[in-house]
């Protein structure tokens, strides 16, 4: 038993998944135990999106050092117009609304890549540079169209079943697929080794450049469908929708043990980033304090956690 | 974010005169971005190549070129700031509210800063910290910081910084007088002086400049603490101009800064940085992003995309031209 502990406490996502107990504890003491299951409700489905995204993003981070998809928010804020416009407010055409999102998000993720090889820009600036224009894109496609979702789908996108989120279950069933993606076939752990070492990788014969290709399109049709279902549980699409994505994707991916410098990932991580950082807001919003007190809290938190945890052991 | 393998410039084996019109080429590159925007702009509309042109045109450069100038000293050792717009945010607040009210408290709050700055480099060294994930919360903390300071846009710039940044100098604007004064002070204090080469030095190779005796935990909250420093100027010049401040006023400049120090011939990794890049890198983006837009009469909804497309034009100029190696 305490050898399995031990295990455990190795494991680097756990402790994403202390924090979100102890922040959510911390909630239900203020309350007094008041709507303890309606907080992990609310956080559940909210942290839904988060997940999505932060394991798109967890794969381009894996890829090495300043591989990172800043384009995440002008993806998710396109492909949520792009699906409402498709479907139309017509529930018979939510699948190809929600096929229309996840093509919107591809196409960014090939230009994303394409900037980055054939142009050689590096990702960060590449990926940015892209979501500009991705975003006049979206604000000149979103004009004056019916932006609300078919009540089936906005319905769907907020189903509880006996207090869980139907989309946290089928999320869930997302990241263990993800996780065996990662650690079980030949493109996982080809992404895990050019994080490592992208020259070793090259010379041991793993298609580099496809991989990098794949994963930069897989994070952009990540963010693609993230946009149509943000869209449905929002009932509405906008410009703006995805703003908050870009710091929480990588923000959740790093607090989920992922290292940033590339090589080492784990799934489990980012759904426990994405609970502790949607229990922390809900606990700081819980204890009434301004907005600007949040933001301090929460900042202060994030270095707090990192610190805690450490950066990887020096080599050599 | 260290990776010796990458970092350290394979040798080439090609003749010593190829490098050198390469390293000629990628050095003139960001002068001839700026060229290029200001011939454009002088092409669409003559009368503002003059004087007061130029004032109103790069006014927002003086701030900005202090960012990215900020943001170089970080990058030297191969860190990022991802919090340096909402700093420049939070400076902006501080100015207009304690600086102008009770100058010694404000004076004392702003040296805080730059005190928590070299803190944070410290810390990041210590612990082995990515900086993009410290950095990344450190955002949230100014912007936090900011918005308890002024919730609604406000304050007063102090009269004197007004006077400052809206002095007119003979002969040369002030937004050219200060590019040329930031770029000087950068230059010769990063690239002229021993010291300087070590603070490079840890981006390029830190073992050999921990191996050779300095100290790379100092090395770290020095270039951490410039960065905090001219994040201050730039916070102080932004509030010159706008007069009052508001608690998001200073957010573009993060990507603002990291695309200039890389427009300016900067990398992210490997210690390689230029000050007089990142100044006309800085012009470069000020120009594009507002006054080349403007006179080329581009559609408001485009104006953002053509920006992202202007940026992918001079990068993919700048690379194709210096970079023929393989590996990123």
């Amino acid at each position: 038993m305490s050898a399995a502990l031990a295990n455990l406490a190795r494991r680097p996502w756990i402790w994403s998944f202390a924090g979100a107990l102890l922040v959510w504890l911390g909630a239900i003491q203020f309350t007094g135990g008041y709507g303890a299951g309606g907080m992990l409700t609310a956080a559940l489905s909210l942290a839904v999106f988060t997940v999505i995204v932060g394991v798109g993003q967890m794969f381009v981070i894996t890829l090495g050092p300043g591989n990172v998809d800043l384009s995440l928010p002008a993806n998710i804020g396109l492909a949520s117009a792009v699906a409402m416009k498709v479907m139309g407010g017509d529930d018979s055409l939510v699948a190809l609304g929600l096929l229309a999102a996840v093509g919107s998000g591809l196409c960014v993720g090939i230009v994303n890549y394409l900037l980055i090889w054939a142009l050689r820009i590096p990702p960060i600036i590449a990926t940015l540079s892209a979501s500009f224009v991705i975003q006049s894109v979206d604000i000149s496609y979103g004009r004056g169209l019916q932006i609300k979702p078919p009540p089936g789908f906005a319905d769907f996108a907020n189903i509880l079943i006996s207090g869980v989120p139907l989309l946290a279950i089928l999320t869930l069933l997302f990241a263990v697929i993800a996780s065996v993606v990662l650690h079980r076939t030949v493109y996982g752990r080809s992404v895990l080794a050019i994080g490592q070492n992208i020259r070793a990788a090259r010379l041991a014969g793993v298609k580099v450049e496809p991989t990098r290709f794949a994963t930069y399109t897989l994070c952009g049709a990540l963010g693609g469908l993230n946009g149509a279902l943000l869209a449905g549980y929002f009932r509405g699409a906008n410009v703006d929708i995805g703003n908050e994505y870009l710091l929480l994707s990588i923000a959740v991916v790093v607090i989920g043990g992922t290292s940033v410098a590339g090589g080492n990932a784990n799934v489990p991580g980012v759904w426990g980033g994405a609970l502790f950082l949607v229990l922390l807001q809900t606990m700081l919003n819980t204890f009434g304090v301004s907005a600007g007190v949040r933001l301090l809290a929460t900042g202060l938190i994030i270095v707090a956690v990192i610190t805690a945890a450490g950066g990887p052991k020096a080599g050599r | 974010m260290t990776s010796a393998a990458s970092t350290v410039p394979a040798p080439t084996t090609t003749a010593p005169r190829g490098p050198d019109l390469r390293r000629i080429a990628r050095a003139l590159l960001p002068s001839l971005s700026l060229a290029l925007v200001l011939a454009t702009i002088a092409y669409l509309n003559p009368r503002v190549i003059s004087y007061f042109g130029f004032t109103l045109m790069l006014n927002y450069a003086v701030p900005i070129a202090l960012a990215t100038v900020a943001q170089m000293f970080v990058m030297a050792t191969n860190d990022i700031d991802l919090s340096i717009g909402t700093f420049v945010g939070f400076v902006c607040c501080v100015t207009a509210t304690y600086l102008n009210d009770d100058p010694l408290t404000g004076a004392v709050l702003l040296a805080g800063c730059i005190g928590v700055y070299a803190a944070l480099g410290a810390l990041i060294y210590l612990r082995n910290l990515p900086s993009i994930v410290v950095t990344l919360g450190m955002s949230f903390v100014w912007q936090g910081l900011a918005i308890l300071l002024l919730p609604k846009p406000g304050g007063k710039a102090p009269v004197w910084l007004q006077a400052i940044m809206s002095y007119k100098p003979p002969f040369l604007p002030l937004p050219i007088l200060a590019a040329i004064l930031i770029a000087g002070v950068g230059y010769f204090g990063l690239m002229r002086t021993s010291y300087g080469a070590i603070l490079r030095g840890t981006g390029g190779n830190s073992i050999a400049i921990a191996r050779a005796g300095w100290s790379l935990l100092k090395a770290k909250a020095v270039l951490f603490a410039l960065t905090g420093a001219f994040g201050v100027l730039s916070g102080m010049a932004l509030v010159g101009i706008t007069r009052s401040a508001d608690a998001n006023i200073g957010n573009g400049y993060t990507l603002l800064s990291i695309a200039g120090v890389i427009l300016g011939g900067g990398e992210f990794v490997g210690g390689i940085v230029s000050p007089i890049g990142a100044v006309i890198g800085a012009l470069t983006l000020t120009l594009a992003s507002t006054q080349l837009l403007g006179f080329m009469k581009i559609p408001p909804d485009w104006q953002v995309g053509a920006n992202g497309a202007i940026l992918v034009i001079v990068l993919a100029a700048r690379v194709l031209i210096t970079q023929r190696g393989r590996d990123r």
